[in-house]
């Protein structure tokens, strides 16, 4: 069986970490083997971390002379047989989508954490929203991704194991898609005795890039083991032989890597909800500005309004199901985002109810005064 | 020369290069000098970038082969050497791969003195995209994008990765097999980061874009650029007409 049950690194206990640490920790836990990456605000405390922790635990660190050479090198050290994750934010992030399409298309698993700040462009080294679109769509082609949102810091550690997992289980990178914010928050941290984690499947001699199920994801060998492997992002049988002209062969291939995702949307998409059994109006958020909404919620509640909360812990795919039946209970949903609108674009496409944006990028955090007063404006 | 480099090359590939392109010359070197040192091929990584070059180790090549992005195959085999160090680590590319586009990575990867050899087969422009100038382009040379003759200074590549700290370089044409062969060998079996530069005549897109309507000429055309260490006697790797001068350059 792929998973497994293995020690945390970390003795159990709680501690007082940041997001920063937490995430490098969570990396840790789930055997983790290879980071790569360049000083970025505001995650260089992730790295920063990871150059002192990896050395004890025999992982790999490197430094790289950019975002570019740190996202490919991850690529080829996941292929050399270790889990594999770099760390970036907006400018790095944008330099990172080419080699996040080779892993894609390879099939490669790695971990990416985009601590999200204000941009576009260097834009401010605060916080911000800015990169959920360009987690779905900023890789060119267009195919499925899995990005989840962090919103705290046990998230951080936990979201951490989970995406290497899911990485490791669909053969893909996986995007957490934290911010500033929950990358700096420090607050309490459990950590429990174990740890599960999903191990490659290994099937010698078996094609790593095929197999006959639509949405089905082939064994994963690695360099070294004596599979003499064809890897290339070029569209490729199963073998890995490149039919750049075949038109069956491209067919096949992006609608395996589409489907490997969209059709294992209902594991893939979580939302966690709060307060709305009895709500007619929601709020839809994710990150930490999904912490500023749950305090609006309450104290909306205090003065009577009938308000709750859905927070999407997936991004990407869109937790549809769960969105499109909130909108038939509600009359209204609101989404407010460290951005200038960008869930809001899916939120309102799936939720038949009305859905009104509130947005805000000024490179600062949501009051949760401000959701309310935007609540009460849009009633 | 023995034929036994042929077990090397992977089952059912028909060659991709285009008729007299020297990089069939320089796949047959390397993996002569893979033969001659028996190396373990369920041990070895060839990776390799965008464009003809890269299409020397993939699919050509019967080992574990990663293509890449375009200039990027070195960071992808620092991320694969890092994670098994076992590994032979070989990075074949071109000209515009490794020293335009991925130049960056070049010379860090030189500079952290990677143990992995980077071949550099040099045509001296863009051969996929239909000829245009790049970095190792001389001037004069007329290509798609510089019609009237480029007028940029070409790369001199060896003096750019020993100044980024390269344990060994040389520079031969594909067609000095002998001596291509023993340096890539030497390379190989050198610890740290190494690189050979195989002078590669492109005759369907440079050869013809120059005027040089036959294989024959075109490979005239490109050793017309090119002097002994030995007739150059300067020790420069590029000497004082701009010719480039083959031979191997150790660093201290």
């Amino acid at each position: 069986m792929p998973w497994r049950t293995v020690e945390s690194v970390l003795p159990q206990g709680r501690y007082y970490y940041t997001g920063a640490e937490a995430v490098a920790e969570g990396a840790i836990a789930a055997r983790c083997g290879y980071f790569a990456g360049y000083p970025i605000t505001p995650t260089t405390e992730v790295m920063e971390h990871i150059a002192h922790r990896f050395p004890e635990v025999g992982a790999v660190f490197m430094q790289m002379e950019d975002e570019i050479a740190s996202v490919c090198s991850c690529v080829g050290a996941t292929w050399a047989g270790r889990k594999a994750m770099t760390v970036t934010s907006g400018p790095g992030f944008s330099l990172m989508q080419e080699g996040l399409g080779h892993a894609l298309m390879t099939e490669a698993p790695m971990v990416l954490v985009d601590g999200q700040r204000a941009g576009p462009s260097t834009g401010q080294v605060t916080v911000g929203a800015g990169d959920v679109m360009q987690a779905r769509w900023g890789m060119h082609g267009g195919l499925p991704t899995i990005a989840t949102a962090p919103w705290s810091v046990q998230e951080m550690y936990d979201g951490a194991i989970h995406a290497f997992n899911i990485a490791e289980k669909y053969r893909t990178p996986v995007l957490v898609m934290a911010d500033a914010a929950v990358m700096h928050l420090r607050e309490t941290l459990e950590i429990g005795a174990a740890v599960e984690l999903y191990e490659r499947e290994k099937a010698p001699g078996q094609p790593p890039f095929g197999c006959a199920a639509p949405d089905g994801v082939p064994p994963m060998p690695a360099f070294g083991e004596g599979e003499k492997l064809l890897v290339t992002a070029s569209t490729h049988n199963e073998w890995g032989f490149r039919r750049t002209a075949d038109p069956e062969t491209e067919r096949v291939l992006v609608n395996r890597l589409s489907n490997k995702i969209m059709m294992h949307v209902d594991e893939l998409a979580e939302v966690e909800e709060y307060y709305l059994d009895d709500a007619d109006e929601a709020i839809v958020a994710y990150g930490f500005t999904a912490r500023a909404a749950l305090a609006a919620v309450e104290e909306l509640r205090a003065s009577g309004r009938r308000v709750g909360l859905m927070r999407l812990r997936t991004l990407w795919p869109f937790p549809a199901r769960q969105v499109k039946e909130l909108g038939s209970r509600v009359k209204r949903i609101l989404v407010p985002e460290m951005n200038l609108g960008q869930m809001v674009y899916v939120v309102d496409a799936t939720a038949d109810c009305e859905v009104v944006p509130f947005n805000q990028m000024n490179g600062a955090v949501i009051y949760p005064s401000s959701i309310v007063e935007a609540l009460w404006r849009a009633a | 020369m023995s034929n036994e480099w042929r077990d090397y090359l992977r089952p059912n590939v028909t060659l991709p290069f285009c008729p007299g392109c020297g990089h069939r010359l320089l796949l047959r070197h390397v993996l002569t000098a893979l033969v001659e040192l028996g190396v373990d091929m369920e041990k070895t990584l060839f990776v390799s970038g965008i464009g003809c070059g890269g299409w020397i180790p993939s699919p050509c090549i019967n080992t574990d082969t990663l293509h890449c992005l375009h200039g990027r195959a070195i960071p992808f085999a620092v991320g694969a050497k890092m994670a098994n160090p076992e590994l032979t680590t070989l990075v074949v590319s071109g000209d515009g791969d490794l020293a335009d586009i991925g130049g960056n990575h070049l010379i860090h990867a030189a500079r952290r003195n990677h143990d992995m050899t980077v071949i550099c087969a040099n045509n001296m422009n863009y051969g996929m995209t239909g000829g245009q100038v790049c970095s190792t382009t001389p001037i004069g040379a007329i290509t798609h994008t510089t019609p009237l003759g480029n007028q940029r200074r070409p790369f001199d590549l060896i003096a750019l990765v020993k100044g980024a700290g390269a344990q060994y370089a040389a520079r031969y044409l594909v067609t000095e097999g002998p001596a291509l062969v023993a340096a890539i060998k030497r390379a190989i079996e050198m610890p740290g980061f190494t690189f050979v530069e195989a002078i590669s005549p492109c005759p369907t897109q440079f050869g013809r874009q120059n005027k040089k309507d036959s294989i024959k000429e075109a490979y005239a055309y490109v050793e017309s650029m090119v002097v002994s260490k030995d007739a150059s006697g300067k020790g420069l790797s590029v000497d004082a007409d701009g010719l480039l001068v083959t031979g191997e350059y150790v660093h201290a």
